[in-house]
């Protein structure tokens, strides 16, 4: 193998030589617990990078700096965050449910690691290839939901009810753009494995690449997916279950010290797996974008563009004002859902129109018209003029 | 269009990211302990105990007359009159509190004790950092602790320490100016009841 | 004999039945309704073991995802979730066990009656492929009625949960008052 395509299969190697050195009955456990070390420890680790990130790429913003007394430039801030919260007691309400409040987070932390088996994170670099792969990541993703009803139910507080509830409402109301918007990386395909979707996007016309974001309706489902995965992690601008100006905060206000850290590191590592499932179907994988930058390592190419897909989450955090309950969920029924639905067909009719510009004008220009239409019935009844001020006399 | 604020707001903070790595003005941060802003010249913490001259016992300017711990709104001010008097820095016997204590875990910084008080006595002083792991007492500042001199204060509030010494002084000069008139007045009757000691008994009726 | 008993369909079947019997017997109905969970849970798991990943996964998304969600918000949104008033144990509980045994023989017969003579052969691959030329060729029809099924109910919802109003409403008011 060349010095290229080794780097690229380094892990791949790595973790064949190890179980070369245990006994032949043993070496499939063995190279199942090997890859799921490495996700255990890869995911977390890009979780602390992500929080000092935010930290900073805020901070930046907002015209200050972030976090910079811990290491050098605050890049150990995770670190004496993870002291803090493992250091503070554990209050858990008299009257609270023990076992379900106990429970909630470890439900949470488990389906959102389960959620990262089917993640082709390089070229034959996947935990299980799983025929039904996609499937099986919303399928978990749906499980979240559950962990968040017993932890805002088992606190028996009013707020951390009220939060949860609406935690649920908004995931369940955006879990179904999420699903329609991935359907059409599926429907192109032909296949719900997640190997096949990333080789399918895998080649290219002169040195641009086949990734589905760059067609009409991949663009579209992409922007859709993008919405839709924001609102199911709970992130900004659709962070109202966690706001903590309305709702102290939200369905975790009675968890403290690790179990908060395990409630934050699920929502996290939900936001990593999610951005890397719009990678895996929309931005090509582990892909490189162009032809004559094969020679980078794919495994890095995923890590890049996963970076990117979080700086942009950041950006958009730092940007926009949370969304109401009642905001939200109409955008979600009246705004994505016709959205996702008009995009099947449109990615229907690529299919069948053959090969041609033809698709191309076709496509776009009904997308951007159900694009214009909806937005503007979506804009109706918004009095948005300039504000008038009543001062006292 | 829908999304089109949205896209403006993301230019605005790109432009705010990416300016605070090359503009001074827009990173409006203070690293605190190692820099400080200079506090302007109106800002007022606690209270604080003016004494002129070199001695801060005697030269405290307070006499005791309880104004202010009558008019704390938290009442967090605590005196108690001497028995006796004491000359103070110009000499005259004035009466000087054995006890004053203030409690700035309690003070809300209202000046109003700077406001009653009639002697100039107490003023505010500008020093925050004054947090200590003493629970039971780091607190309360007693008369020694709450003594600063005229020149610390002039060196904290320049414009009204020049303005409260004018005033002083103005009032000074005018009792001496009045002493000096009765002390002259005196002087003359004395002088005219030594000439004409025949008139006293003619103004005997009172009106 | 039944072929194939291993040891993790053993696991997965004490865990499926242990979540129902914990459903059935807590006193505190949301537990019944997490232990229920856990029984969908087990479910997908036997699916999954029978190499049935399409219907193993739409279990864990449509059941654990949506229908105990849906449980959950009918137990609150009813008087059902807070300290329990009524006894665990009926009063009829030997006609309910005769009935219960009556419907367990019913379905063990059927399940035994669909054995085949020999064993099969190797499994027919149920692919997801499969699955979908098949609800468009063989059984499009059934999924049309399902959609239309659907449909009505999401229409009857909304009817219900609509706010009344006009003349209709004030009359059904004063009715109500009188």
């Amino acid at each position: 193998m060349s010095f290229i395509q080794s780097m690229d299969q380094i892990f791949i190697t790595l973790q064949h030589w190890i179980a070369g050195l245990f006994p032949l009955w043993l070496q499939p456990a063995v190279m199942a617990i090997l890859a799921v070390v490495a996700i255990l420890g890869a995911f977390p680790a890009i979780f602390a990078v992500t929080t000092v990130l935010e930290r900073k790429g805020l901070g930046r913003m907002q015209n200050r700096l972030g976090p910079n007394r811990v290491g050098p430039l605050g890049i150990l801030q995770p670190v004496a965050d993870g002291i803090k919260s493992l250091t503070k007691e554990d209050i858990v309400p008299f009257t609270a449910d023990g076992l379900v409040h106990f429970l909630a987070p470890l439900v949470l932390v488990t389906a959102v690691f389960l959620g990262f088996a089917v993640l082709p994170i390089g070229r034959n670099m996947v935990l299980v290839n799983m025929d039904a792969g996609l499937f099986f990541f919303f399928a978990i993703g749906a499980s979240v939901e559950l962990s968040i009803f017993m932890a805002g139910w088992s606190s028996r507080n009013k707020y951390s009810l009220l939060g949860a509830m609406r935690a649920i409402a908004q995931m369940i109301s955006y879990e179904v753009p999420l699903l329609l918007s991935s359907v059409v990386a599926v429907m192109i395909t032909g296949s719900l494995s997640t190997t096949k979707i990333v080789e399918a996007q895998s080649g290219f016309t002169g040195i641009f690449p086949h990734w589905y974001v760059f067609t009409p309706w991949g663009f579209a489902g992409f922007i859709l997916f993008v919405i839709a995965a924001l609102a199911e992690t709970n992130r900004s601008p659709f962070d109202l279950p966690e706001g903590e100006s309305e709702l102290v905060a939200g369905y975790f206000t009675e968890y403290s010290g690790f179990k908060f850290a395990l409630f934050f590191l699920g929502e996290y590592l939900g936001m990593l797996s999610i951005a890397g499932f719009g990678i895996t179907l929309f931005l090509g994988g582990w892909g490189a974008p162009f032809s004559f930058l094969g020679f980078i390592p794919s495994w890095l190419w995923f890590f890049l563009k996963l970076f990117a897909a979080i700086s942009f989450f950041i950006w958009l955090r730092g940007t926009l004002p949370r969304l109401r309950q009642d905001q939200l969920m109409n955008f979600a029924w009246k705004f994505m859902l016709p959205m996702a639905l008009l995009n099947l067909v449109v990615a229907g009719a690529w299919r069948f129109l053959g090969e041609g510009w033809q698709r191309w004008i076709i496509c776009s220009v009904v997308l951007l018209a159900a694009y214009f239409l909806l937005g503007r019935t979506l804009m109706r009844h918004q009095k948005l003029g300039p504000r008038s001020y009543r001062y006292a006399e | 269009m829908l999304g089109e604020a949205i896209l403006k707001g993301l230019a605005v903070t790109a432009k705010n990211f990416a300016g605070s790595f090359v503009s001074e003005e827009r990173m409006t941060t203070v690293q605190y302990p190692e820099e400080r802003i200079a506090p302007i010249e109106n800002t007022r913490d606690f209270p604080v105990l003016i004494y002129d001259g070199a001695d801060p016992m005697a030269g405290l300017r307070c006499v005791a007359c309880q104004i202010c711990e009558k008019e704390c709104p938290p009442k967090c001010i605590y005196i108690t009159k001497s028995a006796d008097k004491k000359p103070d820095y110009v000499g005259k016997p004035q009466f000087y509190p054995t006890r004053f204590d203030i409690d700035i875990s309690v003070c809300m910084s209202c000046q109003i004790c700077v406001e009653v008080c009639p002697f100039e006595a107490i003023k505010m002083d500008t020093e925050f950092e004054l947090s200590t792991t003493d629970r039971f007492g780091g607190l309360l500042f007693d008369r020694e602790q709450l003594a600063k001199s005229n020149e610390y204060y002039h060196s904290i509030h320049p414009t009204e320490a020049a303005e409260v010494d004018a005033r002083l002084a103005e009032e000074k000069a005018k009792t001496e100016a009045k002493a000096k008139a009765a002390a002259e007045a005196a002087a003359a009757k004395a002088a005219t009841a030594a000439a004409t000691p025949k008139e006293a008994p003619a103004k005997e009726p009172l009106p | 004999m039944i072929h194939g008993i291993g040891i993790v369909f053993l696991i997965t079947s004490a865990i499926t039945v242990a979540g129902a019997l914990a459903a059935a017997l807590l006193k505190n109905l949301i537990h019944c309704v997490l232990c229920l969970s856990i029984t969908l849970a087990g479910l997908a798991l036997l699916y999954l073991q029978l190499d049935a990943q399409f219907a193993g996964f739409a279990q864990i998304l449509v059941y654990i995802g949506a229908v105990a969600i849906l449980v959950v918000f009918a137990i609150l949104l009813t008087r059902g979730a807070g300290i329990p008033e009524y006894r665990n144990v009926s009063s009829s509980w030997l006609v309910s066990l005769v009935i219960a045994a009556a419907i367990f023989a019913l379905l063990t017969w059927a399940v035994i009656r669909s054995f085949p003579a020999t064993a099969a052969g190797a499994a027919p691959g149920a692919t997801v492929q499969s699955i979908g030329s098949a609800l468009m060729s063989t059984y499009v029809l059934p999924l049309e009625i399902v959609a239309v099924l659907l449909t009505v109910a999401l229409i009857g919802a909304v009817i219900v949960a609509m706010p009344e109003s006009g003349a209709a409403g004030k009359s059904i008011e004063k009715g109500g008052a009188q």
